[in-house]
């Protein structure tokens, strides 16, 4: 058998159901793992290994006995530190939270837990999600492990790179803009977005209301079909999460696209001030080509509003953000500043210079400004009403097409520093995967080969509620491409770069 | 539109935010740059077009008008910085 670590989901679950291995030694694999590389990688804020090691003898004690178990029982799981855990410390990357460890359980932590999973620790990024680099996590950044001197991506940067190097076996993240897809995407898993609506955001410590949605960080197609399974469903602690039926998306996992309709936006392949790279559009033309070649039916399309993406969200997200951000006041939970104060205003300023990072304070400036007396209709209700141009782009476009296929990101992995002085620079990384966020829809990012020995993804965007036409066509393309995220994984000896990856297949 | 470093002022006492004089400058060059990029959304035609604030049709979710499992004071306070028994303390208000 390989390193328990270096396992999916759905081995370690037959493996588990078949008592080749326990839950105790998975972890403790994985444990391993994290020893060997989490210096080099710092995927984690704070790791959870008394929990671990309870949830884990828990699991195999409940095996024993002939309890019948979750598929995810026993699977170790990394989360993104924005998911409240309780009475363990959940810091959003912020100072402002640092000690702060929350009395109740996020819905979907709570669903983990009954489903028997092993919670390995709490996976870094950027502060509050608000980044694309992990850059602005207070506790200190990420590195890519396929390139120790690029960034991970962001905001859930600490998750895709713990499943990429191998250090949990899934994670879970949080995307606003493409704060799932984006790192999955440079760490060379996959990731998915799925549906506004479609899981629930309680105990999701909130962004932008409007758009966050959490999702799985996986090392293939099946594993975020499973975890999906467990993260859907309709929650009454959060009225925006519909009671809807949850399908098995186990069953969507088919390689088969012949009744299928493809499109191709030309505007992800030419967005002003943002240079797609070649290697970037031949791979996802190349997943086109192959799409073709099995039976569907592919064509360009246009989604004319996509060049007022990056405006539409840098307008609405740090709007809901500045409201949302309103609660870190040195009041009820969290920091409260030290220094001697004149009064309670004056309390709360100081605490919030002193609590949040540069570019928190940059979006709350920016949401304050966008929302206040005299630019409220120039900023904010201008780019809301671009947002329903964007949406009825999308409705257009799935009258023609069942789903849409994209790059993920304009380019593979920047280097670390290369944007942080440049903000604009920064949010152009989040150009192809704002407009999901922005229509509600889901969307997925899987490997899609290499360039220059750093991952690329492709991105599959559906109608809303049709997570299980995405995960159709991204395991056929996993299946038929040869793209899977284990495969890139062992072939990571590359090009003289310090990788972990190479590190650990090498050895060392 | 241009903002100056007094409208950025003023926007960090609306957002309750302390900046340094070097955030000053930075945030006000930064947000000049950042805004002018965001010019281009004023060429875009929104005449009758409604905004959208939210992409969810569900309108008024209720649920029954039963008391559920909540917190007790002693754990909405857990992660108070301040406290007196079971309320929150902060600096005087009201003289």
């Amino acid at each position: 058998m390989a390193a328990p670590f270096t396992l999916t989901a759905h081995e370690a679950s037959g493996l588990l159901a078949s008592r080749q291995l326990s839950a105790r030694e998975l972890l403790e694999s994985v444990q391993e793992r994290i020893a060997q590389v989490e210096g080099e990688v710092h995927a984690y804020i704070n790791l959870t290994p008394e929990v671990a090691i309870a949830q884990a003898e828990a699991v195999d004690e409940a095996r024993a006995s002939g309890s019948p178990l979750h598929p995810l029982a026993g699977i170790p799981i990394a989360l993104k530190d924005i998911l409240c855990t309780k009475g363990l410390p959940t810091t959003c990357g912020s100072r402002m939270l640092e000690h702060w460890a929350p009395p109740y359980d996020a819905t979907v932590i709570d669903w983990m837990k009954r489903a028997g999973m092993v919670f390995v620790g709490k996976a870094n990024m950027d502060e509050f999600a608000m980044g694309s680099s992990t850059e602005n996590s207070a506790f200190g950044p990420s590195r890519n492990p396929w390139d120790l001197e690029r960034v991970p991506g962001g905001s859930s940067g600490g998750s895709a790179a713990a499943v990429a190097a191998d250090c949990c076996t899934v994670a879970v993240g949080s995307d606003t803009g493409g704060s799932i897809r984006q790192p999955a995407a440079f760490c060379g898993v996959v990731g998915l977005k799925p549906t506004y609506g479609r899981v629930s955001r309680y105990g999701l410590v909130a962004f932008a209301s409007s758009l966050d949605q959490i999702g799985p960080l996986t090392k293939d197609v099946t594993d975020c079909a499973l975890l999906l399974n467990l993260l859907a469903g309709p929650d009454p602690l959060d009225s925006t999460c519909m009671d809807r039926p949850v399908p098995d998306y186990m069953q969507a996992l088919r390689v088969d696209v012949r009744d299928l309709r493809v499109g191709v936006p030309r505007e992800y392949f030419e967005y002003e001030g943002v240079r797609v790279e070649e290697a970037v559009s031949r791979a996802v033309w190349e997943a086109v080509r192959l799409l073709e070649s099995m039976g569907a039916r592919v064509s360009e399309t246009s989604l004319p509003h996509s060049r007022y993406i990056i405006p539409t969200y840098y307008l609405i997200a740090p709007a809901e953000a500045s409201s949302n951000l309103a609660r870190y006041d040195g009041v009820a939970y969290g920091y409260r500043t030290e220094r001697a104060v004149a009064d309670i205003v004056d309390m709360y300023r100081k605490t919030r210079d002193e609590g949040f990072g540069a570019e928190v304070k940059r979006r709350i400036m920016l949401g304050t400004y966008a929302l206040s007396a005299g630019y409220y209709d120039a900023f904010y209700q201008k780019a809301s009403q671009v947002r329903t141009l964007m949406r009825r782009d999308f409705a257009r476009a799935f009258e023609q097409f069942d789903v849409l296929i994209t790059p993920t990101t304009p380019t593979p992995a920047f280097r670390m520093g290369e944007k942080v002085a440049d903000p604009i620079q920064m949010y152009l990384s989040d150009v192809c995967t704002i407009a999901a966020n922005l229509a509600g829809i889901p969307a997925i990012s899987l490997p899609a080969g290499r360039v220059g020995g750093l991952p690329l993804g492709v991105q599959i965007i559906g109608k809303a509620w049709d997570e299980e036409t995405v995960l159709r066509v991204a395991y056929t393309l996993e299946q038929a491409g040869g793209w899977s995220g284990r495969q890139a994984i062992a072939l990571a000896e590359v090009e003289g770069r310090r990788a972990v990856v190479k590190a650990a297949a090498g050895g060392g | 539109m241009r903002i100056n470093t007094e409208e950025v002022d003023h926007v960090a006492l609306l957002a309750r935010l302390e900046l340094t004089e070097e955030e000053r400058v930075r945030f006000t060059e930064q947000l000049n740059s950042i805004l002018e990029h965001f010019q281009a959304l004023s060429e875009v035609d929104t005449g009758g077009v409604p905004p959208t604030f939210h992409v969810v049709d569900a309108t008024n979710v209720l649920r029954a008008d039963e008391v559920g499992p909540s917190l007790s004071p002693s754990q909405a306070l857990s992660g108070a910085p301040d406290r007196v028994d079971d309320t929150f303390r902060v600096p005087r208000v009201v003289e």
